[in-house]
């Protein structure tokens, strides 16, 4: 590819002048990475207390008298927003994106550096708005995450009033904080690439990134449009989405608007959201297996077009979400169909994972734990997907705890063991100092094995036909007492879940201070952040020289050479190269026995 | 090494988990057999695909432990084993798709001959039309809804005067007959569902929509609302009565055609001031309430919910549960109105009683914290002034007895009233009234409905 790296041209770095300009209103990207995460996962921590609310009412309806059924909606609200958008999002894009795109592509910081700075303030200052609606009268808004309308404006909803503006608002300025951020992300992965490294020689955590970003950019609009059109429905009474509607008795001034264009917007946004969340974990744990492993990814151009097609389906699946909804049944055999396969992409990638521990030397370090929980947990949750993406399924599982434990294993448990993953796989790099093995694996072990105690239950609830989003199940002639006993005993599991999370943050805090001092490349790792000079990485990243690539990011165990693995920037002339021959199918099938 | 046993004792825990679930689908009761089918071929493809690669998985994580001395093989792509698990999910996913899209084929076309019923939800309640003599039911729409016209059935359309309306939770299909519902809702959006009917759709405002199924198995079934609708979603709920046809033809020759209800004669007062007078030395001359015999103000109240709650008393919904001694006393009262019309003329006689404000019982609450909690789970129904609403067949709170009102709310918290499966909705006040967590939080609300009036 004849393009003039932007790395050839020195960058003009923007060197910080002061205490205020170096940790606070940093453009360096690895700072703002780190703002990113912080303010990510502080505003996880309030999602995930509500959650625990929620178990709470729904284990204990006797005898837990904290949340009422307005509270009770507001938590299922926020936690759902809080953990997709602000907390997923920001932190596999505005955290690992930022800290990991310059230092994998070896570039000195982000293409603009200060539109950066502004992403994150404009992020911190949408989780301002939304935290602040917390406080104004009548509380945040009580709709669902998904905020469907008329209800999301009406006086049975909690919040109808300043909260719903207030979600709005924040939402606006979350899309346009992602979309300065987003555009320096792609720009950063096609124009600062050091000199050797092509796209195809990128590691799969960019690539994954990469195409995250993309879908985000091309997503978010359409969020940003239903938005602003709701909170001209909401403060000016047009009708986009409202249609001629009673509200206690009292018809309101609205005509002609269709809830059903809201769900359209709202999952043409909303469904490649989940792969906007779900790329940069698939790339993530690709890059971590891997490294632990001591092998190559399986089949990594595979793995590429996979993270392409799966992005790329990802935008004509929406309506999956709306099979039940009224919009024209009809939809449902094209909608069904493209659901379905997107299914074959997804599982080469889990296949490939898998084949990747195949004849490796496995290093049973602790990403690696959390790296394989991961697979199990999305193994569990792509198969559900099976059911809920094929229409007919749909119809009686749909809107019940069916859902909400796919959901939960495939969007929540399955990325945030990855963010644990890549978290303690790059602690050593990014704060100079190894984490509390110990600790570490029991947060592990509490973490996975009581995540599927919670979910895996949930799933017979759903098939039994219980509903999501039920303050209480009251009686019915279908659902058996022992539903009850088992929703307590899910409670629990989630209760031990929840507290075993304070051995993360008191591991990462133990660790900054005692931790040991960290190796610059513990786990032996190819790819080029690993690579830096200095251990964590200064401003600018690479001292006087930008590196060089002369390889793919998974040169592990090639026979020949020195040591099991060989970094990024290594000559070909001091190590073998059979970089080249991944590409050519018929090497080393005398090794492929399997 | 330690994961690898974890993995498999997670899958083996998963079959037997499943094995010993209780918790499985409801009988089917419509002949949607074709998509239980659909979910039994998914589940056993799917569940075969859990259980090998997760024991394959935990095999790798075994056999290919760090060891002294063994290097991992250097083998970046396979492209024939790559392209064989392709073909392969491909398979497995046609297998799963394509009977799935014939059952949808059949979902999307209802039966040319299928009855139709219109399903109408709005918050938190159920009602229902079927088409009368002339097979066809009139326009319906959101501006013509009203107290004696909850169904929106427009007035105008002759097609829609012998349409046949329930106000009520409860509507009735013959066995083995193919239905097509119509779903509307008045207000936001609602889900119909009935969990052995194995179909669901939600219902739009603005627009109708349908769903369509042959009931199989004669029984009652609960209709749920399943798309949020607001704090009382989880208790909106219905029944669906499934009987043979020669019942289902009974039931139906009872309930009223929409002209009938348009023209009913009006109550007569008279009637019901005499009635009254059997209720006076209690109630008071005036409805004026009289907390020493247990006897809440009844002036003030309307007419549609006193009708109803005498009902209730009759049928014994109401006043016959141990813990309610006073509901005990009213029951054989209301037992001794003669029939439904003079039920409907002493209702009458009350809703017209002049309305003065109850005394005040309730000192020292905290009124500010009533009113924290009556705004956020009491005035979705009985609005911000707590005067109530037919639309949520909500009573007026304000200026009534408030001693009553805490009594009755910790009856409905103690469920001694409101779960009773004729009293329409009243389990919603079991649980709305968890919103209040102990007396001293129900007299709050008390006291701060009583800064109302």
């Amino acid at each position: 590819m004849a393009y003039v790296p932007l790395a050839d041209q020195e960058q003009e770095l923007h060197h910080p002048q002061s205490w205020l300009t170096t940790y606070v209103f940093s453009q360096d990207h690895k700072i703002i990475a780190i703002q990113y995460a912080g303010t990510a996962i502080a505003v996880g921590v309030v999602a995930l207390v509500l959650s625990l609310l929620m178990r709470m009412q729904l284990g204990f309806p006797e005898s837990f008298t904290l949340i009422d059924p307005s509270a009770y909606y507001q938590s299922v609200t926020m936690h759902g927003m809080i953990m997709v958008i602000y907390l997923l999002t920001a932190l596999f894009l505005g955290g690992f994106g930022n800290y990991l795109i310059p230092l994998m592509v070896g570039a000195r910081d982000m293409v603009f550096p200060f539109l950066n700075m502004l992403s994150y303030w404009v992020y911190l200052l949408s989780v301002l708005i939304l935290l602040a609606s917390f406080f104004v009268p009548g509380g945040p808004t009580g709709a669902g995450w998904t905020l469907y309308p008329p209800q999301v404006n009406m006086a049975g909803t909690p919040g109808n009033g300043l909260g719903i503006v207030f979600m709005l608002i924040s939402l606006v300025f979350f899309v346009v904080a992602f979309t300065m951020g987003g555009l320096n992300y792609v720009t950063t992965v096609l124009q600062s690439r050091c000199r050797g490294l092509t796209m195809m020689r990128l590691p799969l955590t960019v690539w994954g990134i990469f195409v995250a970003t993309v879908l985000g950019l091309f997503a978010f609009p359409a969020l940003l449009v239903a938005g602003i059109m709701m909170t001209f429905d909401v403060l000016l009474g047009t009708s986009f989405f409202m249609p001629a509607v009673i509200e206690a008795g009292q018809a309101l001034d609205y005509n002609g608007g269709s809830p059903i264009l809201f769900q359209h917007l709202f999952w043409f946004f909303g469904h490649p959201e989940v792969y906007i969340v779900a790329l940069p974990a698939f790339g993530l744990v690709s890059d971590v297996l891997s490294t632990h492993a001591r092998k190559n990814i399986f089949g990594y151009r595979m793995m590429v077009w996979a993270i392409i097609a799966i992005g790329g389906l990802s935008f004509i699946v929406w309506a999956h979400h709306m099979y039940v909804s009224g919009m024209n049944p009809y939809f449902g055999f094209f909608f069904a169909t493209t659901t379905l396969i997107i299914a074959v992409p997804t599982a080469l990638k889990v296949y490939n994972w898998v084949l990747t521990l195949w004849e490796g030397d496995i290093r049973m370090n602790v990403p690696m734990y959390f790296a394989i929980g991961f697979i199990f947990t999305f193994i569990h949750g792509g198969l559900t997907g099976l059911f809920l993406g094929n229409v007919v399924i749909d119809m009686p599982l749909s809107d019940t705890y069916f859902v909400v434990a796919h959901f939960h294993m495939v969007m929540g448990v399955s990325p945030v063991l990855v963010l644990f993953a890549a978290i303690y796989h790059w602690f050593p790099k990014i704060s100079g100092k190894m984490y509390h093995e110990g600790m570490a694996k029991a947060h592990f072990w509490i973490t996975f094995i009581g995540a599927y105690a919670i979910y895996l239950p949930m799933h017979y609830l759903g098939f039994l036909g219980v509903p999501r989003r039920y303050y209480a199940l009251g009686t019915t002639d279908f659902i058996p007492e022992s539903a009850q006993a088992l929703n307590a005993n899910i409670t629990i599991a989630a209760l031990i879940v929840g507290a075993a999370q304070l051995l993360f943050f008191i591991n990462i805090f133990w660790s900054l201070k005692n931790g040991k001092k960290a190796d610059p490349n513990p786990w032996g790792s190819a790819s080029l952040e690993w690579q830096t000079p200095d251990t964590p990485p200064k401003h600018g990243n690479w001292g006087d020289e930008l590196p060089s690539v002369y390889r793919w990011a998974y040169d592990y165990s090639v026979p020949g050479a020195h040591q099991d693995f060989i970094p990024q920037n290594t000559p070909e002339d001091s190590e073998p190269t059979v970089d080249e021959q991944h590409f050519d199918p018929d090497h080393d099938q005398s090794k492929a026995d399997i | 090494m330690a994961l690898a046993v974890v993995i498999v004792i997670l899958v083996v825990g998963s079959v037997i988990f499943h094995f010993a679930s209780p918790w499985w689908f409801t009988d089917i009761a419509a002949d949607w057999g074709s998509v239980d089918f659909v979910v039994d071929l998914t589940f056993w493809i799917s569940g075969f695909v859990f259980i090998t690669i997760n024991l394959f998985l935990a095999y790798c994580i075994y056999k290919f432990r760090q060891k002294d001395g063994h290097k991992a093989v250097y083998e970046p792509e396979n492209t024939k084993l790559e392209v064989s698990l392709s073909v392969v999910t491909s398979i497995g996913v046609v297998l799963m798709l394509a009977p799935g899209l014939f059952v949808w084929a059949n979902f999307v076309s209802p039966p040319e001959d299928a009855h139709v019923v219109e399903i109408i939800g709005q918050q938190w309640q159920w009602s229902y039309r079927y088409p009368g003599a002339d097979g066809q039911l009139g326009s319906a729409d959101v501006k013509h809804i009203s107290e004696i016209n909850p169904w929106g059935v427009n007035p105008e359309d002759p097609a829609g005067q012998d349409d046949i309306v329930i106000d009520g939770p409860e509507f009735h299909l013959p066995v083995d007959l193919p239905v097509k519902t119509l779903l509307r809702s008045k207000d936001v959006l609602h889900n119909y569902t009935v969990a052995q009917f194995r179909v669901k759709m939600d219902l739009v405002p603005g627009m109708v929509t349908f769903l369509w199924f042959t009931p199989t198995k004669i029984g009652t079934y609960d209709i749920l609302c399943e798309e949020l609708c607001g704090i009382a979603h989880f208790m909106m709920r219905g029944k669906v009565v499934v009987e043979e046809q020669s019942d289902f033809d009974a039931w139906l020759a009872q309930q009223p055609t929409f002209a009938q209800t348009q023209s009913a004669a009006a109550p007569d007062l008279n009637a019901g001031r005499q009635l009254y007078a059997g209720c006076a030395s209690c109630h008071g001359e005036q409805g004026e309430g009289n907390q020493a015999l247990n006897a809440p103000k009844l002036a003030g109240l309307q007419s549609w919910y006193v009708q109803r709650q005498l009902k209730h008393f009759r049928v014994g919904a109401r006043g016959v549960n141990d813990g309610d001694s006073a509901g005990a006393m009213m029951r054989p009262m209301a037992i001794a109105l003669a029939d439904d019309n003079a039920v409907r003329n002493v209702s009458a006689y009350v809703a017209s009683l002049s309305d003065v404000p109850a005394a005040s019982t309730i000192a020292d609450a905290n009124v500010r914290n009533g009113a924290r909690i009556y705004s956020r789970n009491c005035a979705a129904c009985h609005l911000d002034d707590a005067s109530g609403t037919w639309y949520t067949d909500a009573p007026a709170l304000a200026g009534m007895s408030d001693w009553y009102f805490v009594k009755q709310i910790t009856n409905f918290r103690n469920r001694i009233r409101g779960e009773h499966s004729a009293d329409d909705y009243g389990e919603q006040m079991v649980h709305m009234a968890t919103a209040m967590a102990d007396l001293e939080e129900i007299e709050d609300v008390a006291a701060y409905i009583n800064s109302l009036r």
